[in-house]
């Protein structure tokens, strides 16, 4: 089915690539969207509608025809009813499964051992946008020097970590309070990212804040949060004009629904069983679709693909499981 | 290489050479021990700079070589030009590598410092066990040294590192240090080496298999060559201690008729090669020679015993090996220093992918990418070495015919000819499937 889709997406592509500047530079890697790919998808959309899962999403309420008002604070998952100091798109059981496995995050051989596999390439895509983007020296060994990154949803810093070494001013913010104090201790343990600033908040907090960043960075989050069109507004809101979003996830496939539950959660034992929900994935399409009502454009997306030989993840152009999107935020 | 320039690398090392500024003089004698480098470890030497200062010492390219054996059933002789190579390896004395080497790093700009000295322990702060979720949130945890390996070395002084590169050889003590299992096993062999001059120049680099082990006769340039016996630990010491005279002549003896005939170019004959349509290399049309004669021995005889060794792994959290603390392999191809070249470009490049995307070097996962790159490139060449080891430990009469018509084989059947100098040249492919 995701092969199907992406193969549409690609003859939509070609077909409605009226501007020659959006040029499939290098289609082995990494698909450049073009303008006119928000259109596409949204008239793919409406053959194949949002709500049309096999499953109807609990967690999010359909997206919107037009943003809510009160930007941010409005509509969450019903059941967030226990005291929370966060008004936000965050999902309470969402938080409290992270919490009982917090402190194995540095554990390369525990349950976030996918991502740490995963980690390299995920940062690989994050370097190559970004020191393009930001017009970086990608050979040199700092190229984000300088750079003001928010990690949201850092978890342990297993990104934060990296970036920071990468030499970027690096925050990262995580709504699990136990996350916070594992990443803190991490990170004093090594003076280059001993700087991190960790807070233990959230992306709504920061926009309330008027934090802003040169980029900022969502990678595995938005399939937990409870209102992922809300989070990409707060996500947008953060990032400065001309600045980069980037956001990974989980695609709504069959292939993603046996891979990243059947497999990853039940067969491998990779991932403790209900860390994710299948039907609060997004599929690539409503990822750009949110993301442009934030006025965010997609530049690039690519997917990752895992060779189970060589228990390492590659850069793909197959979307139909883990992708990531890197866009720019528009002028207003 | 520019990612990896900002790393602060120290270099801890007792022998006292790397501390003297000495230069090689042109007339010193020449070392006993070399290593024969192949095209590969020459292009990496090349890629950091290092191999203008081997060119700037004694050197010995090769672009011939002679296998033979004892038997008097068969031989091979091998061209680089077979292989469209201009060479098959270089032999260069340890003295002058390791100098050169050391020049390299004195010549680039990274911060790097020399500590003339032992590593007596090594531990590591497991950062586990300093985090708990007990501790403060806030950033009143000040910065130690928990991810990080703590060395302590004879002289009293202590370093901290983030990566610990056990390159300490056989007797690895960062191997021994850091609970690395190995599995191996020795050879009952001694090889004995020393260096010796011909009245002209050798050009070409000889090896014949005799029953107890091969010898080896390699050019060092200046009519110097270096030999590499390998025998029983009985003989050895024999040789050892016998008299120089005596000495050179069992050498010549070892290399000419001692302990059987030598082969006829036409015992097998091309003729039965033919038959099996592969085309018989130029070189198959080259005579057996007579190694040239040792006159005198101008170094002293050392002994090794022999052994096989591969550690079951080469990596683990802030450690990895390299060279023969990782794996020991058989001399008889001089593949031992290759091997350990090849682990070292490699770390390099996985440290450089590493920082690329802001690993730590330290890291695990980062350290097994190595590990996964040079394995099966190590226990490849160590199995090859070993089975030719095992091949020649025998003294049984259709053994040796098998032997001599695999000889036949490698000297007349081209494509096989040509990948066997492939992989003893260092790329990574095994002889027989191309």
């Amino acid at each position: 089915m995701a092969s199907k889709l992406l193969n549409h997406l690609r003859a939509l592509y070609t077909t409605n690539n009226h501007s020659p500047s959006h040029r499939l530079s290098n289609p082995k890697l990494i698909f450049h969207l073009p303008r006119s790919f928000l259109s596409v998808s949204q008239s793919l959309l409406h053959a194949r509608p949002y709500s049309d899962a096999p499953e109807p999403i609990p967690t999010g309420p359909p997206l919107p025809e037009k943003p809510p008002t009160n930007g941010g604070t409005t509509s969450y998952k019903k059941n967030v009813s226990r005291a929370s100091n966060f008004s936000s798109s965050l999902n309470e059981a969402e938080l409290s499964k992270f919490s009982a496995i917090a402190e194995t995050w540095w554990d390369a051989e525990g349950p976030f051992k996918p991502l740490h596999l995963m980690n390299p390439t995920r940062l690989a895509f994050i370097r190559s946008t970004l020191c393009r983007h930001f017009r970086k020296d990608p050979h040199c060994a700092r190229p984000f020097e300088g750079l003001r990154i928010v990690d949201v949803g850092c978890g342990g810093g297993i990104l934060s970590e990296p970036l920071a070494r990468m030499g970027a001013i690096v925050m990262g913010i995580d709504a699990v309070e136990k996350n916070i104090k594992i990443a803190r201790l991490h990170a004093d343990l090594d003076p280059v990212t001993s700087a991190i600033e960790y807070h233990c908040t959230t992306a709504e907090k920061l926009v309330e804040e008027q934090r802003e960043f040169d980029a900022v960075i969502a990678l595995e989050v938005i399939e937990h949060v409870a209102d992922p069109a809300e989070f990409c507004k707060s996500l947008a809101a953060l990032t400065v004009t001309s600045g980069a979003t980037v956001i990974s996830t989980i695609n709504r496939s069959v292939r993603s629904y046996a891979t990243a539950i059947i497999a990853a959660e039940y067969l491998l034992h990779w991932l403790p069983k209900g860390t994710h929900q299948w039907s609060s994935f997004l599929i690539p399409e409503e990822l750009v679709l949110i993301l442009q009502r934030a006025s965010v454009t997609v530049q690039e997306m690519a997917g990752f693909e895992y060779n189970p030989l060589t228990g390492r993840w590659t850069l793909s152009d197959n979307v139909s499981v883990n992708f990531i999107a890197f866009g720019t935020k528009n002028h207003q | 290489m520019p990612l990896t320039q900002q790393l602060t690398v120290a270099i801890i090392d007792s022998n006292p050479a790397l501390g003297s500024g000495d230069c090689i003089k042109k007339d010193d004698p020449p070392d006993s021990r070399v290593s024969t480098v192949t095209p590969a470890t020459i292009s990496l030497f090349k890629d950091v700079g290092a191999w203008q200062y081997v060119q700037q010492h004694r050197h010995a390219y090769f672009d011939r070589m002679q296998v033979w054996d004892y038997t008097g059933l068969g031989y091979t002789r091998y061209n680089a030009r077979e292989a469209d190579k201009e060479v098959l390896g270089c032999v260069v004395e340890n003295k002058v590598l390791h100098r050169s080497l050391l020049s390299c790093i004195q010549n680039s700009d990274f911060q790097k410092t020399i500590y003339p000295s032992r590593l007596t322990s090594m531990s590591f702060s497991s950062s586990s066990s300093t985090i708990g979720v007990g501790g403060t949130s806030s950033r009143t945890t000040p910065y130690t040294h928990g991810n990080l390996a703590k060395l302590e070395l004879s002289d009293g002084s202590s370093l901290y590192a983030k990566l610990v590169v056990g390159a300490d050889g056989s007797k690895s003590r960062v191997r021994e240090l850091a609970g690395f299992k190995t599995t191996g096993w020795n050879y009952s062999q001694n090889a004995v080496i020393c260096t010796v001059e011909h009245t002209e120049e050798n050009q070409c680099a000889w090896q014949r298999f005799l029953p107890a082990g091969p010898i080896a006769l390699l050019p060092m340039g200046d009519k110097f060559s270096n030999i590499v016996w390998t025998m029983n630990p009985k003989e050895s010491s024999d040789c050892k201690s016998m008299s120089e005279d005596d000495f050179v002549k069992a050498i010549n003896h070892a290399l000419d008729y001692g302990y059987g005939p030598h082969p006829h170019s036409r015992l097998f004959g091309g003729d039965i090669f033919s038959w099996l349509g592969a085309d018989v290399t130029s070189s198959a049309n080259e005579c057996f020679e007579v190694p040239p004669k040792v006159v005198k021995l101008v170094s002293g005889r050392m002994a090794f015993p022999l052994s096989l060794m591969h550690a079951n792994s080469y990596a683990s959290k802030h450690v990895v090996l390299i060279g023969d603390a990782a794996h020991t392999v058989h001399p008889l191809a001089g593949q031992g220093v290759n091997l350990g070249f090849g682990d070292a470009f490699s770390l390099s490049r996985v440290i450089a992918e590493g920082i690329a995307v802001g690993s730590d070097i330290g890291e695990v996962s980062l350290l097994k990418k190595y590990e996964a790159d040079r394995k099966p490139a190590n226990i490849a060449m160590m199995a090859v070495l070993d089975g030719f080891q095992k091949a020649y430990s025998v003294d049984f009469g259709p053994l040796n015919v098998l032997r001599a018509a695999a000889f036949h084989g490698a000297h007349f059947i081209s494509p096989l000819k040509k990948n066997i100098i492939s992989f003893a040249s260092g790329e990574h492919k095994l002889p027989l499937f191309s």
